[in-house]
């Protein structure tokens, strides 16, 4: 039915088997639909979200999302500005995986920002001293650019590529993707970075204040390095996923090979400098503010796990499965290493967004407990169904592994 | 906010903040602008369109 958009030399499902996988996932998204239609129609009150939990659920998807959505810069500047030709058969998956994360985040943002018709405000009436501003501003314009980055190869769907002014077009946007790539460079190192930065300067909340240099703390550098450790750990995470799904080899072993050792030994220079930072800041802030590292711990359901299965389970064992060749060259290690790191970042997020609210700071305040309600899941839930479904089509109607004719040919 | 708004102020904050806000806004206008404006000349036969694949 759709075989003329389907690229020339691969084979795929039938369009009725896409349709019964992709039915699942377009039912998460009516359930998110129906939510942000009840929160944009009778406002935030159909969340649990209070003065106490501003951020809440979604910002923690937002701050996975944008953290795991890094391997499409780190890999634009590896393959476009440093050259690293290998990465030239992954750089498309990593760029609709940064595509999806990027807008995933910012859909979550027009709902939770409650008056979705007054967003322009940020822009036009800026706090030009809010970390949040430059966050909003910084992702704003790399999602533009993701979305150029992304252009080309929509413009390489066989059907597209029959209208010459369209071919054309997307052949000289790619042939400049250089200058985009260094813009969404520099965009992601400063809002990956002021993600960090604003809970580092959260002075009155000693479980997530920092030091730190000049005006940026420790966070600030911690949420950068993080993000480029695990963001290409995701991109392998999604080819080996559509790999296991279409039980096709996707992307040759060096180009997996060469992101899993850059992502190993960057997780490990994360981990060092997490591991410090924790220290230096048991003995230093929190000492600072009457408390002990345990006093953060005591109360709740975050005690004492949360930071050994942050830090260790899914930051030390990942990080050496993905330094030692024995293991990484295992596909089966190389897999469970990915999903602990993603796991670790997103824990990593979690705790700061989460336990930093819920943990009192007064004498006489209270241990603050919050559950999403069934709105936040589904818009919350929805963001993960759009990826897959975006994901889903890209790879079924667009040349996204360059590779994947010359590995898998058809007898 | 440009520099005509009543909010702004000419200190080094508004000037950082907004000079790399608009100085990213004018590489991806130019991009875009540069391909559109070489596709057209190709169309219209005056450049030369060449295969910019790499094999």
């Amino acid at each position: 039915m759709d075989s003329v958009l389907i690229p020339e030399g691969v084979s795929r499902c039938s369009a009725k088997k896409f349709f019964l996988w992709t039915l699942p996932w377009i039912l998460i998204l009516i359930w998110g639909a129906v939510s942000a239609v009840l929160c944009l129609w009778k406002a935030l009150n159909q969340t649990n979200m209070s003065n106490i939990f501003a951020f809440a659920l979604w910002i923690v998807f937002d701050l996975g999302l944008i953290a795991l959505g890094a391997g499409a810069f780190f890999t634009g500047f590896l393959t476009y500005i440093i050259g690293k030709k290998e990465l030239k058969d992954i750089i498309n998956a990593a760029v609709i995986i940064g595509f999806i994360c990027y807008s995933g985040a910012m859909a979550i943002l027009g709902i939770d920002i409650g008056q979705p018709l007054r967003g322009w405000f940020i822009f036009w009436h800026a706090n030009i001293h809010s970390m949040l501003v430059e966050v909003s501003f910084c992702i704003t314009c790399y999602l533009m650019i993701l979305t150029i980055e992304f252009l080309p190869i929509i413009l390489e769907n066989n059907k597209l590529e029959e209208i010459k002014p369209a071919r054309l077009f997307g052949k000289n946007l790619h042939s400049i993707m250089a200058i985009f790539a260094a813009t969404g460079t520099f965009l992601s190192f400063f809002h990956q970075g002021s993600l960090g930065g604003m809970f580092g300067v959260m002075y009155a909340r000693p479980f997530a204040a920092r030091g730190g240099f000049y005006i940026w703390p420790w966070t600030f550098f911690l949420f950068i390095l993080s993000a480029i450790a695990t963001g290409p750990c995701f991109t392998i995470l999604i080819v080996r996923i559509t790999e296991k799904l279409t039980k096709k080899k996707l992307v040759p072993d060096r180009a997996i090979q060469f992101l899993a050792k850059l992502s190993g030994i960057l997780l490990s220079i994360y981990i060092v400098l997490k591991i410090t930072d924790t220290v230096s800041w048991i003995c230093t802030e929190a000492h600072k503010a009457g408390l002990t590292f345990m006093d953060f711990y005591k109360e709740g359901p975050y005690g004492i796990w949360l930071p050994i299965t942050e830090i260790g389970i899914c930051g030390i064992i990942p990080a050496i499965l993905l330094v030692v060749p024995k293991f990484r060259k295992d596909p089966k290690w190389l897999t469970i290493a990915c999903i602990l790191n993603c796991i670790g970042i997103v824990l990593n997020r979690f705790s700061f967004i989460i336990v930093t609210l819920a943990i009192p700071v007064l004498p006489f305040e209270r241990f603050w407990s919050y559950l999403p309600t069934w709105q936040e899941w589904g818009i919350a839930l929805a963001s993960i169904a759009y990826g897959v479904l975006i994901f889903s089509l890209a790879y079924r109607y667009l040349p996204v592994f360059p590779k994947e004719k010359e590995l898998n040919p058809i007898s | 906010m440009t520099p005509f708004s009543f909010e702004w102020q000419w200190d080094i904050g508004h000037i950082i903040f907004f000079g790399f806000l608009y100085l990213v806004l004018t590489i991806v206008g130019l991009g875009l602008s540069w391909a559109g404006l070489k596709t057209v000349l190709q169309l219209l036969g005056l450049m030369w369109e060449r295969d910019l694949e790499e094999h």
